[in-house]
């Protein structure tokens, strides 16, 4: 394996934080913003591409960029697990900044500078954690992009904005402070080194199984991003942010910056091999597995549309948790896979909802009767999103729900498989109503009208990329397979 | 080859008092000059004499050439030079925004005002690099004494908190002086380094633990650790700002380094830490309870200068602890800590000075709509409020990591400690985005639609020092790296 010591990774990163800068000098001129908001996404999304060849070859890239404390230094490092979370976030991030021109300005929202500024700055952080070389640098990505997020979530600056905004602090910032900084510490003590390295840090340092154990509960319960029961509460109270916010940041970057974060510890930090000696990974999956079901009852209850969505993704975060549980190649795999499955079919989810609400300035289920047919582009495109979250082919979420189905069953867990059906059966009754309701239910009080009435192009357009994204990924995944083949091996 | 250079970094701020005082009479625009231009000197003379510390070891500077041990002997050991370049880059920044802050509290007092201000600095400089136990006290005096009177030039109920002040630190002079006392009985020197090599064939007896504690707690009145902080509150609120910006980052940071060089100069790191069984672990604990009462106590408040010296007051626990775990991690974090604090200290009490600058006020209500109307002033308070907290990258995360760290390697005998940093760094995470929320969100109106408010920042010697500060928060976090290991280690005294 070749590491190149490369200024890459830098950019990638950094690319986005420079161009926040040129965001807040374009405050007056909102063409002139939103363009270097694009041309950055974009840049970005090819900086990172540009390192696929090389990672797919079985290379890297490494850059210390400073000396922190004896032997944890400040180091960005690509491999394929982090170029596979890059890749789907910087693609992403494009879709995103397209859709947040569309909807920013449809709803002519306030503060736009600052909300672009923010974006950048935690799509930098979103990068860095997927680079990070090791624990210490991906906790100084991961509160970069908690405090980054927090003048987006309280965008609206109204008394909820304010109770939320709280929230989100006290869970994120609590939690990592609380929980994975003391784990962090730990794991230091004890290793000398937080460099994520294959197969774990700790094997060899006579820790007990007790210590183990703990480290486990402190990191899960430390990265609240990833939304497990009974640290979800911030993420349907985060819902009052801007549409864009919520799809990209509560949809895939911020949630799954906390499921990576764990799955980088399960893998490169405590050890498969550990965790399966001391049956440590059953008992997570058991514990996520009531994350997984709860999430998609409550989903049911919910009437608010983007409510609904963030349970819904409460319950698809504890999946991949649940995959990396099982500490088997195809339950990893399904659990890896599934951040980008995922990514694509809840954006979607969240694009569509958005775009309801700048066509309609609807939020509720129950005021949506009959609205698919004046919005047919937005509603399929929902119905492809919530088909692959389902798990049906020919969407992509099928193949990973696929794996994590084959490694329950390897892993002797029928209990497992059974979660796993019953939440698929859960999530097809809070989704199909929603879209039956769109195309078939009259509409009440006789607002049909005539015609068509889709929300503009510009959200238009990536919500029906990201569609087309979920189902060319059922069809195509062979990059990101390898990527995840590499990362397991 | 003994150059004069230590004594210049004293003297010139010494002397430039007293011809502030009489040129400031006649043309007010010399007192800046003046001031500002004998501490760049010996700022540029510290920074010198670290980078000699640093090449050639440790210099032994006899004043007057009078030999110790009846001399009077500067010892500038790596740490004592660090305290030296952080005393007079820390104070260098302060007067840019005091002489601000004091034409507007002080008009036509400015004169009188620096003239105190400058001895209270020469008087700081003096107790990093002292090595003569009664030399130290008379500095401490020095120190105290301006102080009083640069409190009571405050408004209201300042010259009260001066007088409480002056009761407490008078009281821990004396036990100092006490503590001086015994040992001049018991070795018959006042040089510290002569006094550690007389005392230990007597560390069996029980008047030199009497003298130990008395030295201690003297320091700790003067170093407001907590329950001896009531003195400080009151007077770091009610002084002006132009004193408060010089204090609050220095005074209490000194006197930690006073106990180290009482632990490790004049006593050894054996006798103190291990000599009397249990009092480390009592220590240790009380630093615990104390940052956790402080903590809280700092949640109570609704004024800004307030809430800041609350946490001053956690933060010395923070100290105190680091010291008193008796480990190479836990040292490193206090000594990274003495620094870090008190530029993360000197970066909110700027901000401090410079909303109270505009506001007339320093009450959290009156801060509302803050970041639009002062915007870089916020964004470094923001930068000062993480390094509180502990976010990485800031200078603020790394010393906690020692410090924790340090806790842990201790045993777990120390878990009180570490539970105590870990929920004062929660607690100042609710502080700081209590005030970041109210500053945040509009004043007035509930919706984010309201009238803007017109900007209007600090003035530019308020603004500089500020974001000079705040930047160095984060460049000093991001070179932690290189700055422990090449001048907080060797800064590590003997023994360690």
């Amino acid at each position: 394996m070749n590491i190149i010591t490369s200024l890459l990774p830098v950019a990638a990163v950094g690319i986005s934080l420079l161009g926040a800068i040129f965001i807040i000098l374009a405050n007056r001129r909102p063409n002139l913003r939103e363009s270097v908001t694009l041309l950055i996404a974009v840049g970005k999304f090819l900086l990172v591409l540009g390192m696929l060849p090389t990672v797919l070859a079985g290379g890297g890239f490494v850059f210390t960029l400073a000396e922190l404390i004896p032997g944890v230094p400040f180091q960005l490092r690509v491999d394929a697990m982090g170029m596979f979370f890059a890749l789907v976030a910087s693609f992403l991030w494009i879709c995103t900044s397209i859709y947040s021109i569309g909807y920013m300005r449809a709803l002519q929202e306030h503060d736009q500078t600052r909300y672009y500024a923010s974006f950048a700055v935690a799509i930098s952080a979103t990068i860095g954690v997927a680079f990070s070389a090791n624990l210490l640098t991906l906790y100084l990505f991961y509160e970069m992009l908690s405090l980054s997020t927090y003048p987006l979530v309280t965008h609206e600056r109204n008394a909820e904005a304010r109770v939320s905004g709280r929230k989100y602090l006290t869970y994120i910032l609590g939690t990592s402070i609380g929980f994975a900084l003391p784990a962090m510490l730990i794991v230091y003590a004890i290793a000398g080194t937080l460099d994520f390295t294959s197969g774990g840090i700790l094997t060899g340092t006579g820790v007990s199984p007790g210590t183990v154990a703990l480290l486990l509960v402190l990191f899960v319960a430390g990265f609240a991003k990833a939304g497990i029961m009974p640290f979800h509460g911030w993420l349907p109270a985060a819902m009052v942010a801007p549409t864009p916010v919520s799809s990209f940041l509560h949809g895939v970057a911020v949630v799954k910056v906390g499921v990576f974060s764990i799955l980088r510890v399960i893998f490169d930090i405590l050890g498969p091999d550990l965790l399966l000696s001391l049956d440590l990974g059953i008992a997570l999956t058991y514990f996520v597995s009531v994350t997984i079901l709860a999430a998609s009852l409550i989903a049911l209850t919910q009437d608010n549309l983007k409510r609904r969505l963030a349970y819904s993704t409460i319950g698809q975060l504890s999946y991949m948790i649940l995959g990396a549980g099982m500490l088997s190649a195809a339950g990893m795999t399904g659990g890896l896979l599934h951040i980008a499955m995922h990514a694509f079919g809840k954006i979607t989810l969240f694009f569509c909802a958005g775009a309801i609400y700048v066509a309609s300035h609807k939020k509720y289920i129950s005021e949506m009767d009959g609205l698919g047919r004046k919005m047919p582009i937005t509603y399929f495109a929902f119905f492809l999103g919530s088909l692959s979250i389902i798990g049906m082919p020919p969407l992509g979420g099928f193949l990973s729900k696929w794996q994590l189905v084959i490694g329950a069953v390897q892993a002797d867990q029928l209990v497992l498989v059974a979660v796993l059906l019953i939440s698929s059966l859960l999530n097809a009754a809070y989704f199909f109503p929603i879209v039956y309701r769109g195309f078939f239910a009259p509409a009440k009080n006789g607002t049909e009208g005539d015609g068509f009435h889709e929300a503009p192009l510009w959200c238009l357009v990536p919500l029906t990329i990201t569609a087309l994204g979920s189902l060319i990924l059922f069809f195509y995944p062979g990059t990101f397979l390898r990527l995840i083949q590499l990362a397991l091996s | 080859m003994t150059s004069n250079l230590p004594l210049y970094v004293l003297a010139a701020p010494l002397l430039t008092a007293f011809v502030v005082n009489l040129a400031g009479r006649f043309w007010r625009g010399s007192v800046a000059i003046l001031s500002l231009g004998a501490l760049l000197f010996s700022t540029i003379s510290a920074v010198l004499v670290l980078q000699q510390v640093l090449t050639h070891g440790t210099i032994h500077y006899t004043v007057g050439g009078w030999q110790a041990p009846w001399g009077i002997e500067l010892v500038i050991d790596p740490l004592a030079a660090l305290m030296l370049a952080l005393i007079s880059v820390v104070a260098l920044l302060a007067t840019f925004s005091a002489l601000a802050s004091a034409r507007q509290e002080l008009p036509g007092r400015e004169h009188l005002f620096f003239t105190l201000y400058l001895i209270l600095i020469s008087g700081l400089l003096g107790l990093a690099v002292t090595g003569d136990a009664f030399n130290l006290y008379v500095l401490l005096e020095i120190t105290s004494i301006t102080t009083y009177c640069l409190i009571a030039m405050g408004k209201g109920r300042a010259p009260l908190a001066s007088f409480n002040y002056i009761i407490m630190g008078t009281i821990g002079a004396c036990f100092y002086l006490l503590g001086v006392g015994y040992l001049y009985m018991l070795t018959g020197s006042l040089n510290m380094a002569d006094i550690q090599s007389i005392l230990p064939g007597m560390y069996g007896s029980i008047s030199v633990a009497t003298a130990f504690a008395f030295l201690l707690v003297g320091v700790w009145i003067k170093m407001a650790f907590l329950p001896l902080h009531g003195w400080l509150p009151n007077a770091y609120t009610l002084a002006p700002s132009s004193t408060s910006v010089l204090i609050a980052p220095l005074m209490t940071k000194v006197a930690v380094f006073l106990m180290i060089r009482i632990i490790f100069s004049i006593f050894s790191p054996d006798y103190a830490f291990f000599q009397h069984v249990g009092v480390q672990h009592l220590i240790v604990w009380a630093a615990a309870l104390a940052i956790l009462i402080a903590s809280g106590l700092a949640l109570a408040q609704t004024d800004l200068k307030r809430m800041l010296s609350y946490i001053i007051v956690a933060e010395v626990g923070y100290m105190v602890g680091g010291v008193w775990l008796a480990n190479t991690a836990a040292m490193t974090g206090a000594i990274l800590h003495i620094v870090n604090d008190a530029l993360m200290t000197l970066c909110l009490f700027l901000a401090a000075s410079a909303i109270v600058y505009r506001l007339g006020d320093s009450k959290l209500a009156s801060m509302k709509g803050l970041y639009r109307r002062m915007p870089l002033t916020m964004a470094a308070f923001t930068i000062g409020a993480f390094s509180m907290i502990g976010v990485p990258p800031t200078a603020g995360f790394f010393s906690k990591w020692y410090l924790i760290l340090g806790g842990i390697e201790a045993g777990s005998w120390a878990w009180v400690y570490v539970a105590a940093l870990l929920i004062s760094s929660l607690v100042n995470a609710v502080l700081f985005f209590r005030i970041i929320e109210i500053a945040y969100f509009q004043g007035g109106g509930e919706h984010g639609h309201s009238a803007e408010m017109p900007r209007q920042e600090a003035c530019a010697w308020q603004l500089s020092p500020l974001l000079l500060s705040a930047v160095a928060l984060l460049a000093i976090g991001l070179a932690a790296g290189p700055l422990v290991e090449h001048l907080i280690i060797p800064a590590l005294p003997a023994g360690f």
